[in-house]
């Protein structure tokens, strides 16, 4: 058995990796960080294991981790390209210009750019609606702080991570009108030193809460350090960090996209789509909330993801006013996509300014 | 003593264990360089010293085994390179560079199952009297063994390389391999046990990533702290306390900016973000203006003793 192994991958070395293994279709998936970051990246992994265990020996996957933006993206989606690979999804918005430079080159390839706006005859783009979870994880925050200070630490200053700190601090500011952000951005989505320096420097700074947009477990265990600090996880369950300093967390669930995708290749009914959902359909889920949270509040956050859930309640429904005090939205009057998606403002309230 | 909103005692408490890393890796290298041999490996060598001090610290609970484990992870690996480039003779660019990739491939590979795992970590060593002195206690007497450890490190090689015979053995061999063979100095032999130096505290700075800094294992972590290290060699001009000057400004401006972006401070976070590696070339380079400071003449050359 482990010689047969063994001499397949021999094979496929030389290249016969095609006879050894005759698959319908391949998928490939190129990641920004290592699968085992226990975030982001993980949960893509887990995406892409999913359809492997799916469609069996159908679907052959392939994957690249820890890829550069730039040249090393266009490099690896090509090579993956040359492969073979019928389907190709690129996991992080900076692989967005790479992603629509090789589509070009392939024509026959199709391609799934996760977080991006950009849209070919042969790419879809497809994003989970976190802001929805990041209004739980504001309205926990806000309940919850004692020094009314909430530390965030953000990645880069796109509009997915904008949108979630707007919609944290609203939900914060509701319910503690006292309640202020420090915001940190490490440009990088993986950096585990890094995002540890920056939770440490929240926490030296007066923050009790540390929100994090970044895809490492780092600033949980500098939370846990601080003993008196509680922490959300992102993109995965973080559940490690479990029930303290961890009190809840944004799970993203990929897998029946990247399922319901590899089928559309097989049957050869792919189409170009731009797919955003949230809550409701499953793409964005919220982990466990545990006892650290007292009892009303956790109440009040379930009640709160129900309404997402059902589509009684919108994350962003006004009256809310811009940084700069001019008005967004009127009262009752919910975001639009369109605005939501090219966010690049704050909202009233939130100090210092968004990078260019 | 709060200043701007910034506390200074937790500043440069901080950034003290923000640049140990940093600064264990960049000694090591310092002598490294010092001997002649030029290893780009330094990255490799600290993810395999934060993975294999993660592991045996996790094992035995007791986090100073980690260390030495690392130590002798990074050595080891280290020898790999000195085999390669002093016996075989390969080229000492490709080679680290080859080290780099091997040592973040092997630590992915072996550090698996230790994701999610928590690591004991360091306590606070108080030293007696002087932790006690106001302000300047906490901030520089109370951090655990390590901090401590790579202050005293740099003392000594600072002390070793100026002042005793087999500093001025390691810098002929560095600066000029011809002479100092002719005169009758082992020039593999130093330069090995040299290489392996540079591989045992790169090890151990790797180890501080994972067991104190962060703590915790994953793949990746040390996330370019190896080149920042090499980096600060030929900025600090190959000099012990410059390279302890190098880490510790390129630690404080990145927990400084840190800081001041949690403020809110009203710059823009482009320039706060780029600062570190900014103000830590300008300082040096300027320092390195006055005097005479040149690379070690043998640097990166191969050395046979037939030639």
């Amino acid at each position: 058995m482990k010689f047969k192994s063994v001499l397949s991958g021999v094979l496929l070395a030389f290249g016969f990796g095609t006879v050894a293994f005759a698959a319908d279709v391949k998928v490939g998936f190129v990641y920004v960080g290592p699968v085992g970051d226990y975030g982001w990246t993980y949960e893509h992994n887990e995406g892409r294991l999913a359809v492997e265990e799916h469609f069996g020996d159908r679907v052959e996957t392939i994957y690249q981790e820890s890829v550069a933006y730039g040249a090393d993206a266009e490099r690896v989606i090509n090579t993956m390209a040359m492969q073979g690979a019928d389907l190709i999804f690129t996991t992080s918005f900076g692989y967005m210009d790479p992603t629509i430079s090789a589509a070009k080159k392939f024509p026959n390839v199709k391609f799934e750019h996760a977080t991006g706006f950009k849209l070919a005859d042969n790419v879809s783009t497809y994003s989970g609606r976190f802001y929805e979870g990041r209004a739980i994880q504001g309205h926990i925050a806000g309940k919850m702080t004692k020094t009314n200070k909430i530390g965030y630490i953000g990645s880069y200053p796109i509009p997915e991570v904008v949108r979630g700190i707007n919609s944290a601090y609203l939900h914060a500011k509701k319910v503690n009108p006292d309640v202020e952000f420090n915001i940190i951005w490490i440009y990088t989505w993986f950096d585990p030193a890094k995002e540890a320096d920056a939770a440490k420097a929240l926490i030296d700074q007066g923050a009790d809460v540390i929100l994090q947009h970044t895809d490492s477990t780092a600033p949980q265990a500098a939370a846990q350090q601080a003993g008196n600090v509680i922490s959300f996880g992102q993109a995965s369950d973080m559940a490690d960090y479990k029930p303290f300093p961890r009190v809840s967390s944004i799970i993203d669930d990929w897998a029946p996209y990247y399922i319901a995708r590899t089928q559309a290749v097989l049957d050869g009914t792919w189409e170009s789509t731009s797919t955003w959902d949230g809550i409701g359909p499953g793409m964005v889920s919220i982990g466990e909330i545990t006892d650290a949270v007292p009892a009303d509040v956790k109440a009040e956050a379930l009640a709160m993801r129900d309404a997402i859930a059902n589509g009684t309640y919108h994350p962003f429904t006004g009256p809310i006013k811009k940084q700069d005090g001019s008005d967004w939205l009127a009262a009752g009057e919910t975001a639009d996509d369109g605005t939501l998606l090219g966010m690049k403002f704050y909202v009233e309230g939130i100090t210092g300014k968004v990078p260019e | 003593m709060v200043i701007f909103g910034i506390d200074l005692v937790l500043l440069i408490s901080a950034l003290m264990i923000s640049a140990t890393p940093v600064l264990l890796a960049a000694i090591g290298e310092a002598v490294v360089e010092k001997s002649g041999v030029l290893n780009l490996g330094v990255e490799g060598m600290m993810i395999t010293g934060a993975v294999i001090g993660f592991i045996f610290a996790v094992n035995t609970q007791i986090p100073i085994y980690g260390f030495i484990c690392a130590a002798i992870a990074g050595a080891l690996l280290s020898v790999l390179f000195a085999v390669l480039t002093q016996y075989i003779m390969s080229n000492q660019v490709a080679t680290g560079l080859g080290l780099t990739m091997v040592g973040l491939g092997l630590s992915a590979l072996i550090g698996k199952p230790y994701e999610g795992i928590k690591s004991p970590t360091l306590s606070k060593i108080e030293i007696p009297i002087l932790s006690d002195i106001p302000i300047l206690g906490p901030m520089i007497f109370s951090h655990d063994a390590i901090v401590y450890f790579s202050v005293i490190l740099v003392a000594t090689v600072a002390f070793v390389i100026s002042k005793t015979r087999i500093g001025l053995v390691l810098r002929a061999v560095g600066e000029n391999q011809e002479a100092a063979h002719a005169l009758g100095y082992k020039v593999v032999r130093i330069r090995f046990l040299a290489i392996m130096f540079g591989g045992a505290t790169a090890g151990i700075g790797g180890a501080y990533i994972s067991l104190a800094r962060v703590p915790q294992w994953t793949e990746g972590m040390t996330a370019g702290a190896g080149w920042i290290a090499l980096a600060l060699v030929v900025f600090a001009s190959w000099k012990p306390w410059r390279v302890l000057l190098g880490a510790y400004l390129f630690g404080g401006i990145t927990v400084l900016q840190l800081n001041l972006q949690a403020i809110g401070v009203a710059i823009p976070v482009e320039i706060l973000s780029m600062s570190p590696y900014l103000v830590t070339i300008v300082v040096l380079v300027g320092i390195s203006l006055f005097g005479h400071h040149t690379a070690p003449g043998s640097l990166a050359r191969p050395f046979h003793a037939s030639q």
